[in-house]
């Protein structure tokens, strides 16, 4: 797997993450645009980050530090950022 | 997907951007469990939460704690008591480290030198019968001596049923010693004859709160959606009390499934170790609770609820300004 497709899943599910954990309407992962801003434009706030950020230090066996929480403005960037966590790790 | 922009011109658009990265994290600090009033109402003395815990004498203590608390994320204290600015040395450990509001009956003077840019709400309940029956004294006469024209002091106006149709008068008197005012209500925690609230009269004083910010916009500090939201109850179709009220304790925070909440917010008790249920008394029954911040919190954690058409989320952005602008996180 070349690590653009992996980025690329990573989108994909971190959106559906999204979707299912902050009840998002008309909007499916294949439809959420990944640079779209997160706080800006979606509305989310960070307790909406942390719900999210949980679930995927669950599923992706990471750390998602607070602190990093304002660089992860979009779903691009949270999914380059797990997957920088998973390459460490690795 | 509904997106903010697609909801707001340019300049509603602006404005929300100005308070969407703000990520205000307060929480409420007893400074003291003493008080040079004794009021009938007060939810910490009503309560008995002045006996709760044995204050903490060694401000040592306090300015390591008041670390600990900013290493825990906290930007905003919010300080009350008992009355606060009976422990100038505890206030000030607090605002030399970290963003401080400090609710006072103005009854003493702070000396500016020490808290030159400290945000102070004075604590006004009623009119002056109504200041003498539920606290004793006139406070007015006294605190708009010691904080006239102060930029970075107002009045927090706790409208009680006996204010309605008088509100104005009072506004005036405020506006008078160049001073601003919010408006909040009454929650009448001991029973006191009278001071409960009956729907008419909060239909009524809704009108009587709008009318106020509209004549007087430069002195109210205030939105038509928080009165609605206060004098209703209602958000949406939801119901405001216990099971979605925001201000809880986090850490003693049980409840399933768990509303929309201030992130790591914490209300200490004097003992720096005792935690208060909420950001007001535990006996309180949260079905009548009136308090303004929790309603005001309710509405700003609930933003994506808000996502829904142009009124909605300007609603959303008035209440989210006028909190920033009562805690000066943005300028009046």
């Amino acid at each position: 797997m070349s690590i653009e497709s992996s980025v690329d899943e990573i989108i994909l599910r971190v959106a559906q993450i999204m979707i299912q954990e902050l009840k998002l309407e008309d909007v499916t992962p294949e439809t959420f645009d990944p640079e779209i801003d997160l706080i800006d434009e979606v509305g989310i706030d960070s307790m909406d980050l942390a719900t999210v950020a949980l679930v995927l230090q669950d599923e992706y066996a990471i750390r998602i530090d607070e602190d990093d929480y304002p660089k992860l403005s979009n779903i691009r960037f949270i999914s380059e950022y797990v997957d920088n966590k998973l390459k460490d790790r690795s | 997907m509904k997106t903010v922009s697609s909801l707001l011109d340019q300049e509603w658009y602006e404005r929300y951007k100005r308070i969407s990265k703000l990520n205000i994290r307060s929480s409420i600090y007893d400074v003291t469990n003493q008080c040079n009033l004794r009021c009938k109402g007060c939810f910490f003395f009503s309560s008995d939460e002045h006996k709760v815990a044995a204050e903490e004498m060694d401000v040592k203590k306090w300015e390591a704690f008041i670390e600990r608390e900013k290493e825990r994320g906290v930007n905003l204290a919010i300080l009350i008591g008992g009355e606060p600015t009976l422990h100038l040395d505890r206030v000030e450990a607090f605002y030399k480290r970290l963003p401080t509001f400090c609710a006072t009956n103005g009854l003493i003077k702070i000396p500016r030198d020490r808290f030159p840019d400290m945000m102070l709400g004075i604590s006004l309940w009623g009119d002056e019968e109504d200041e003498k029956i539920l606290r004793g004294k006139d406070t007015f006469s006294i605190s708009s001596k010691n904080y006239e024209g102060d930029p970075n002091v107002y009045y927090l106006y706790t409208l009680t049923p006996k204010q309605i149709g008088k509100i104005e008068r009072i506004i005036r008197k405020i506006s008078g010693v160049g001073l601003k005012v919010h408006m909040q209500l009454l929650s009448n925690d001991e029973g006191v004859d009278g001071f409960n609230w009956k729907p008419e009269q909060l239909n009524a004083l809704r009108v009587e709160m709008d009318k106020m910010l509209d004549k007087y916009p430069d002195t109210v500090i205030s939105s038509k959606y928080y009165h609605k939201i206060i004098t209703t109850g209602k958000m949406f179709e939801r119901t405001f009390g216990w099971n979605e009220c925001p201000s809880v304790t986090q850490p003693l925070d049980k409840r399933n499934p768990r509303p929309k909440r201030l992130i790591e917010f914490i209300r200490w008790a004097s003992d720096l170790k005792t935690m208060h249920r909420c950001c007001t008394s535990e006996t309180r029954d949260c079905s009548i609770c009136k308090d303004g911040a929790a309603h005001m919190s309710w509405v700003m954690v609930n933003k994506r609820e808000h996502i829904r058409t142009s009124k909605d989320i300007q609603n959303w952005i008035e209440v989210y300004e006028m909190f920033a602008k009562l805690y000066q996180f943005i300028p009046w």
